[in-house]
């Protein structure tokens, strides 16, 4: 069943044109990766989803909703969830706070709930702690929850961006280089993490240049090159592919970063 | 290490409560203690507690540096000479509406203007405050009295009883400082609390969880300005005549220092600023020519060796021992 569905996105800026009709589909329960050399306008892509940017052409079809024209806390509360690639998150609040932001669209309390504490705004609240604590169980920081966010480790950093996404309670996550800075033990405890986040039924589209991890998590995979889509398909169909090889590989010196 | 640290958060927690009913009880006792020009200088650190109170929502939680306050504790003290003045509606009657006129006025006039950042919001929040000044100036509508203002705001009454002597007023405006108070630590610990703050700390990353920035951004403008206008009331009600000029650019400077003296986000910051604008220069009323002199001082040395503020929030004290612990840490780990 498809989860998402992008159709002939295309965005320019002044004279670049950095999405050229581009679409796939992303599958309900599926990992799918984008992948394609530096410039190939996958975080593009990954913006106009979002709804950072607005798409010249196109739409973005989350089930029957389309997504364009809505604000990014609009297209969050629809069901997608972002990490950043530089990570984003609120450095001089607590670990515990940080997730607490994801529960943010998931709960209702306001000023007057706020000031006078009602019934109902104590257990909200007293749900919202708990429901960000198991999150970050699941990534496996809940020692650190008093820890402010920028105190710690970069690995653990992106673990914590994660928690916080998921946390929004989202259909679909889009993981934008999630490895990017991390060793090769972090990186197989997040391979190992986004296959459990997967199993909790939450689709995944990652973004990532690590092609070890690209190849060893995803279903599929859709490849970018200089704003097109040049290739689809599943890893060991993507590895023979002649135009991505050529994308890769016929440019750059990568070789021994393709270990398969 | 750890039971010890423990022992000494809890004995501290202790000693606050102390210090609370202390400062309670100095509240409640301090007119019968003092003379009347004292109490009317309390009444004024009361106010102006207020005003940093409010201000602080929008400047401290939110981060959005409006340096044009008066004009939302304008908006609130004309709404109540004008409504009673004209149409004779009892002062206190006033108090929520000209709460919710300020609150309206901010909806209007910051909608347009919630995506600017930083400074340039600070030069147009200036700008409409000068705008509103100079509108009361030129009596707009025939109702604003001109540069001589308005006069003859009639007493409030609570209970049957009329409230004219410093001390009503003293005890008026602490009893709402002290709501405030309550209010805002309750605020500060609660989803929209934290949503201002997400929003400070990072306006991209807290849309991306869902959070309306541009929603928030205006209910920190839309509590802020409520909260000025209930201190516009006050005043009004206080001084029974009220005139442009009491709400010029110096005023929301002052308001401003208050939130910035005391350290953004922090309530007993506030209330300490507003003890250095407010009460401090009272008390130097003798050096009343080198005042403005040791001010300006007192700003420059506090910017360059405090630059957190007299009192900063936890959140602020945090964020600056970690900063200190990790300059030369990070450098080994990036390595």
């Amino acid at each position: 069943m498809t989860l998402l569905q992008v159709r002939d996105l295309s965005k320019s800026f002044g004279g670049l044109r950095a999405v050229n009709d581009v679409s796939f589909e992303i599958n309900k329960g599926e990992i799918l990766g984008l992948i394609g050399p530096n410039g190939a306008g996958k975080t593009t892509v990954f913006n106009l989803i979002t709804g950072i940017y607005r798409p010249d052409t196109g739409q973005v079809m989350l089930a029957s909703d389309n997504l364009v024209g809505l604000r990014p806390n609009a297209i969050t509360k629809k069901g997608i969830a972002r990490t950043f690639q530089t990570l984003r998150l609120f450095p001089n609040m607590t670990v515990w706070e940080n997730v607490m932001a994801g529960r943010h669209v998931r709960t209702r309390a306001g000023f007057w709930l706020g000031v006078f504490k009602f019934k109902s705004e104590r257990e909200e609240e007293k749900h919202i702690r708990e429901t960000s604590i198991e999150y970050l169980k699941l990534v496996g920081l809940e020692h650190l929850k008093d820890e402010l966010a920028k105190s710690l480790p970069y690995g653990d950093q992106r673990k914590l961006e994660i928690a916080r996404a998921l946390a929004t309670e989202p259909k679909l996550v889009i993981l934008d280089e999630p490895a990017g800075g991390l060793n090769d033990q972090e990186s197989w405890e997040l391979v190992e993490l986004m296959r459990k986040v997967r199993d909790m039924g939450v689709t995944i589209l990652l973004i990532e240049h690590d092609m070890e991890v690209v190849m060893n998590i995803s279903d599929r995979i859709v490849v970018l090159d200089n704003g097109e889509k040049i290739a689809e398909g599943t890893p060991e169909a993507i590895q023979q592919d002649s135009r991505v090889i050529e994308a890769y590989l016929g440019k750059e010196e990568e070789e021994s970063s393709w270990h398969f | 290490m750890k039971p010890l640290w423990h022992k000494l958060t809890e004995m501290i927690g202790r000693t606050q409560k102390v210090w609370y009913v202390a400062l309670l009880i100095l509240v409640l006792v301090f007119p019968g203690m003092t003379t009347s020009y004292w109490t009317d200088v309390a009444f004024f650190f009361g106010l102006y507690i207020l005003l940093g109170l409010s201000l602080n929502i929008i400047v401290g939680y939110a981060g959005l540096f409006n340096l044009g306050h008066a004009a939302f504790y304008a908006v609130g003290a004309y709404t109540t000479a004008i409504l009673n003045t004209v149409l004779g509606i009892p002062v206190l009657y006033l108090l929520p509406i000209s709460a919710l006129a300020a609150a309206f006025f901010a909806y209007l006039i910051t909608k347009p203007i919630l995506h600017l950042r930083g400074d340039y919001l600070a030069i147009v929040t200036i700008g409409f405050a000068e705008i509103v000044r100079i509108s009361l100036i030129n009596n707009i509508g025939g109702l604003t009295g001109g540069p001589n203002g308005l006069l003859g705001i009639s007493r409030p009454e609570l209970f049957g009883m009329r409230l004219y002597t410093p001390t009503h007023f003293y005890y008026l405006v602490w009893f709402l400082v002290i709501m405030v108070i309550l209010a805002m630590v309750r605020l500060e610990d609660s989803r929209l609390g934290r949503a201002w703050n997400y929003v400070r700390e990072d306006e991209l990353a807290a849309e991306a969880m869902g959070i309306d920035a541009t929603r928030t951004k205006m209910l920190a403008f839309v509590v802020g300005s409520a909260l000025a206008g209930v201190a516009g009331n006050i005043y009004a009600a206080k001084m029974t005549m009220i005139a442009p000029e009491s709400f010029g650019f110096w005023e929301s400077v002052v308001i401003f220092s208050i939130v910035i003296l005391g350290g953004m986000g922090s309530i007993p910051g506030v209330v300490v600023g507003a003890f250095g604008m407010v009460v401090w220069p009272e008390i130097f009323r003798g050096f009343a020519e080198a005042r403005m002199l040791i001010f300006g001082a007192a700003m420059v040395l506090m910017m360059l060796f405090r630059p957190q503020g007299l009192w900063p929030s936890p959140r602020a004290r945090r964020a600056m021992e970690s900063q200190k612990k990790s300059r030369p840490s990070a450098k080994a780990g990036t390595a």
